[in-house]
């Protein structure tokens, strides 16, 4: 049994690293994306401090608001202004009055810099008060890249396990290996495992290549992080076979997937955070496999939680494997 | 002789069709011989040799391997080649005769099969980029690959040149001269008159004529053919045929005589070429 199942599994391998150009799409298009957002979403003009304004932006002091190279953003309450501050989105948050009131990130070295230069200016009149908050910094490529890397394994387990199934079917290679004693288990356990050895080679190199540059910041264990990605991974892997468990037409596996996939794309949280999303749309969301692959991921890395804290979201995935292998098994079909 | 593999009764039908795909149809193969299935395209011959294989299973009927009926060891016994296969992408032959042969439990080397079917530089290559022959040689191979009881091909020479059919041919006795029992599908009438011991013919899913090729065509007709401008005599008499045709004062300069053959059978039997 070991040895049918390692048969199928090292020439599904071989198969794979030979068709050249899907192994180098595979592993270059995730750098395309990480890359592509992280550049679109970069902060641009770094040398200008950046200054949150709660309230009206006119109401400052004249000689600080006509200081050169700062960039001044209202904001209507403290709320959501604080926050970007503590992940250092913004330098200084500043509320104009009397007395004026002002808020620094006292890890953010911007927030230093620019407090001094901000007591240096006619603000001393307004007997300014200070309030202190504390923060790594966050950008949005690090909340992001949980999210990108999470979708490109969505892609690469939907349609190279599924796709690939639904062609073995409709050229005849499945009707092959059905008239040998090969059995249904062995053949779907050997696709799940390669198709998992690509996804997480891909991720590792992907996630530790765009780290070696962007310099993600992932407050929970790297082992935590991997450990989600391989439950995940799978979880999606067995989305796949189930899907391309008895389908004979491409078309149809196509439009099937692709069905799939694009809710699952803008409304797992790989963009935008669902938070404050209509309660339907969330638990919606909570019904894909990808919410669940996501929210765990995010977590361990802008959060740093551990696996029991997303013990919840590991279970559910967990439960979907399972679910999806053991019917895409028992529906399977050769030809 | 024992028998190997023995039908019953077999009856199949595909959902929506009108008619049973195979209907009724009974036949024994004995050990060591080739047993040809012949008949046109929709006829029922690759339903019924994929029942006989074991991948789909019958309506009605059953089927036994020595005596017993099949189960799901008898895909340990059989090796099969199918009318259109295609194989995983990017392996080489090598690498495929590998990947089948761990799929048995016993396997003959990658050397025994070499030899058998003319491998040889097939080896290293990868079985789409083939010619034709070459790649029935592969396929072949890979039927043979766990030494099996009984080996069933399915039309293996269709589009195929001439050359390349008879060295499949060779194959085939060989195969069979190590004791292996054939069953072959095939709407070449000469390739069942050179490989068959016993044939039987297909039509609408029934058997409805079986013996060995020379028997069935004596029992059914004995006599030649006269080709004369593109119309064909059957005739048992040559003498009277060629006085009569003299008398009609036609000109005899491009006739030509030959042995009935099974092509012929088959057109007398169901009045359809076989390939239409």
């Amino acid at each position: 049994m070991i040895r049918r199942f390692w048969a199928v599994l090292i020439g599904r391998n071989k198969e794979f690293l030979r068709d050249r150009g899907a192994l180098g799409w595979n592993f270059l298009f995730p750098f395309f994306v990480v890359f592509g957002m992280a550049f679109a979403f970069s902060d641009k003009g770094q040398d200008v401090f950046k200054v949150g304004v709660v309230g009206d932006a006119a109401a400052l002091p004249a000689g600080f608001a006509a200081t050169r190279h700062l960039k001044f953003v209202t904001f209507d309450d403290t709320t959501s202004s604080l926050e970007k501050l503590r992940h250092h989105q913004l330098d200084i948050l500043v509320q104009p009055g009397r007395p004026l009131k002002y808020w620094v990130n006292e890890s953010s070295p911007k927030g230093y810099l620019v407090e001094k230069i901000m007591l240096g200016t006619d603000v001393m009149t307004s007997s300014p008060m200070r309030q202190a908050v504390e923060g790594r910094p966050i950008r949005y490529v690090d909340w992001l890249v949980a999210g990108l890397l999470s979708m490109n394994m969505m892609f690469s387990a939907l349609f190279g396990v599924g796709y690939n199934l639904v062609r073995y079917r409709k050229n005849g290679v499945l009707k092959r290996l059905k008239a040998t004693p090969l059995r249904a288990a062995e053949f779907l356990t050997a696709q799940v495992v390669s198709r998992l050895i690509l996804i997480m080679s891909v991720f590792t190199i992907v996630y530790q290549g765009s780290d070696f540059f962007l310099h993600f910041q992932r407050r929970g264990s790297l082992f935590d992080l991997y450990l989600i990605f391989a439950l995940g991974s799978a979880c999606l892997i067995s989305l796949g076979l189930l899907v391309a468990a008895r389908v004979t037409s491409e078309e149809l596996a196509g439009g099937v997937l692709n069905m799939l996939s694009w809710p699952m794309m803008f409304l797992s949280g790989v963009w935008f955070s669902l938070e404050g999303a209509p309660k339907a749309l969330r638990l919606f969301a909570y019904s894909m496999p990808l919410t669940h692959l996501i929210d765990a991921a995010r977590a361990v890395m802008t959060e740093g939680a551990t696996l029991a804290q997303v013990s919840t979201h590991l279970w559910i995935l967990a439960g979907m494997t399972v679910l999806f292998l053991v019917v895409g098994a028992w529906t399977f079909r050769w030809d | 002789m024992s028998v190997v593999l023995e039908a019953r009764g077999l009856f199949k039908r595909y959902p929506k069709a009108a008619a049973n795909a195979v209907d009724g149809l009974s036949l024994s193969v004995r050990e060591g011989s080739c047993f040809g299935l012949l008949g046109p395209n929709g006829a029922g011959k690759t339903t019924t040799v994929e029942m006989l294989e074991g991948i789909m299973r019958p309506d009605a009927g059953e089927i036994l391997y020595r005596g017993a009926p099949i189960g799901p060891s008898f895909r340990e016994k059989t090796g099969i080649q199918f009318q259109d296969t295609a194989l995983q992408d990017h392996l080489t032959v090598r690498e495929l005769l590998d990947l089948f042969g761990d799929l048995y439990p016993q396997r003959l080397s990658t050397q025994e099969l070499t030899e058998l079917c003319d491998l040889g530089e097939l080896l290293n290559r990868e079985p789409e980029k083939l010619s034709g022959g070459q790649r029935q040689r592969a396929l072949l191979a890979l039927a043979l690959v766990n030494d099996p009881d009984v080996v069933f091909l399915d039309e293996p020479t269709t589009g195929l040149d001439p050359q390349a059919r008879r060295n499949f041919w060779d194959l085939a006795r060989s195969i069979k001269a190590r004791g292996k029992t054939i069953m072959l599908t095939t709407h070449y009438m000469e390739e069942a008159y050179a490989l068959c011991d016993e044939v039987a013919i297909v039509d609408k899913g029934r058997i409805i004529a079986q013996g060995t090729p020379d028997s069935l065509l004596k029992k059914h007709f004995d006599g030649v053919v006269i080709e004369l401008e593109g119309e064909e005599i059957m005739t048992n008499d040559v003498e009277a045929s060629l006085d009569g045709l003299r008398k009609q004062g036609r000109s005899l300069a491009h006739l030509r005589v030959r042995p009935r053959t099974l092509e012929d059978l088959f057109l007398a039997l169901t009045g359809r070429g076989l390939r239409e």
